[in-house]
Formats: C-alpha cells, structure tokens, sequence
C-alpha cells in the first residue's frame, strides 16, 4: 500500500502528511533544546560568578563555525530550488556541498574539542564546560543526524527522483527544515555559550 | 480539480517564482554573514552584562527570523503549522521563565 498524503495535500489540514510531520517534530525538538537552554540560565543565574564564553572558548573559530553553517543553510534551500526548477545536477551539487559544510562544521568542533581536552577542560571540571559540553555535544548530535538525512537523498535516496519527481522533492524540503532547525538553534547557541 | 492536480500545480507556480525566491535567499545569506559579524563586533565592546545579553539575543532573535521565515518558507506557510508553532511558542516561553517562577527567591513561594 502506498503512504498517503506524500504528494497531494489533505483536505483537512492542507498539507501533506510529511510537512506537518517534520514540524511538529521541530515543535518537540524546541522543547529539548529549550528544557536545556532553561536549566543553563538557571544554572548560570545562580552561579555565584561565570565565566565570559571568549575567556574559555575560541571565539574566532565558533564565528568560522557560524559562517559555516549558515553557508549550508543556502546550500540547502539552493538544493531544493534546483529541484523545484528540474535541475537535478544543480541539486547534487548543492546538496553535495550542504553534507560537505557540514562536515567541515564537525571537524572543527573535533579541534575545539580535543583542545579541551588536551587541557584536561572536561564536562565534570564545572557547570561552564558542564552546559558547553552538553548544548554543543547535543547540537553536533543533530548535525550528524541532517548529514546522515541528506546524504541518503544525496546517494541512494535520490532514485526516486526517477519515478515520482515531487515526492523526492517534498522529502528534501522536509529535510531541509530540520537543517535550517539545526542551523537556528547554533545561530542562538553561538552568543549565548561563546560571546556572553 | 482532483488534489493530485492541485499539487501539481502549485509545484509548478512555485517554480514559475523560483528566481525571485533565490534572490531573497541570497539577500538573506548576506544579511546573516552581517548580522554575524555585528554580533562578534559588539562582543569586543565594554557593555554590562545586561546589555550584552540584550544586544546578543535581539541580533540571534532578527537572525532566527530570518531563517525560519525565509529558509524554512515560514512566511507563506499554511495556518495550521503557524498554529503548531504559536503553541510551541507559548509552552516555551513558559519553559524558559520557569527558573525564575521556581527560584526561592520567586515572587510567590517567598510568601
């Protein structure tokens, strides 16, 4: 049996089943993340002194980080513009480039880890790296994750573009919406963890 | 029109208005590298706490919105998942003010 709603729309809610499906698990994925960022704030308020994130963190590198990331949220939605126009070449460069923005996001946050590291800076030594460790170690989760996500639509997902051109498309705007999630939490995590 | 045509034919007005999308995407592109750039310059200034924390999140909140009107299509999205996300929205704001209501501090359990 066919999965219903993939192409056409409902009636009902006027979308297909896998748009309202990617958002409401982006809806329960702002609670995680908010349930975090509520207990850093509570952990950080009643603190008798913090840290600034620049004294800990490299600042210059988390930047590179950010533009990095940003970059492969218009990769992304470049990739599904290609689609839309039928430029299937176009979309496995974009999407080629949005897995390879992603890595080099994940090789960088390797260094910074392993730097950490190195200084014996680990999640037990205090609640500053504590939540660090927890928020980015999460979001590098997520990275992983939408990578994984699109390289599957990049190699052996995208035969379907063969057969039902639309379907395929709808599945990599609804992977893009988590990509642009992942990049929305990091565009949040960014000041709050590095600059303040 | 049967719903199968419906799609089909609002995949190809989208395609139609595909350029001008591209455009916007590229505007927002610079105006996030700006927007990035505007927030590490103002962490080198000498603010208070409070108004560092102020001017960071104000710039995160412009960029965010950025994302996900333009990224993630939001400002032309059906009411039903805008409703999804105005109730995410309140269940967060709640989540997030919870710290300061549970304090001991907190302005009904000091009673």
């Amino acid at each position: 049996m066919d999965i219903p709603y993939t192409v056409e729309v409902r009636r009902d809610t006027g979308l297909t089943n896998g748009k309202i499906a990617i958002w409401l698990f982006l809806a329960s994925e702002v609670m995680l993340f908010g349930a975090l960022f509520a207990s850093y704030i509570l952990i950080r308020t009643g603190a008798p002194d913090w840290p600034r994130g620049a004294e800990m963190l490299d600042v210059p590198l988390a930047t590179f980080n950010t533009i990095v990331l940003i970059t492969s949220s218009i990769t992304m939605v470049m990739a599904w513009a290609s689609l839309m126009r039928r430029r299937f070449g176009t979309y496995r460069i974009y999407m080629g480039a949005t897995i390879l923005l992603g890595f080099v996001f994940l090789t960088v946050k390797y260094f910074e880890y392993s730097h950490h590291l190195a200084l014996g800076e680990l999640p037990s030594t205090n609640n500053f790296l504590a939540v660090y460790y927890t928020l980015t170690g999460l979001h590098m989760l997520h990275v992983g994750g939408g990578m994984a996500v699109n390289a599957y639509f990049w190699g052996p997902g995208a035969k379907l573009w063969k057969t039902n051109p639309v379907w395929f498309t709808n599945r990599v705007e609804h992977s893009g919406l988590f990509w642009h999630f992942v990049d929305l939490v990091w565009i949040f995590l960014f000041p709050t963890l590095y600059l303040l | 029109m049967t719903s199968d045509h419906a799609a089909a034919s609002t995949t190809s007005d989208h395609a139609a208005d595909i350029d001008k999308h591209v455009k916007v995407y590229i505007k927002v592109f610079v105006a996030l590298i700006v927007l990035t750039v505007v927030t590490v310059a103002v962490s080198y200034l000498d603010l208070s706490i409070a108004m560092a924390v102020t001017v960071a999140l104000f710039i995160a909140t412009i960029k965010g919105s950025l994302v996900a009107g333009y990224f993630m299509h939001l400002n032309s999205e059906k009411k039903l998942i805008h409703a999804v996300l105005i109730l995410t929205a309140i269940f967060f704001v709640v989540l997030i003010l919870l710290p300061v209501l549970t304090d001991s501090n907190g302005f009904w359990l000091d009673e």
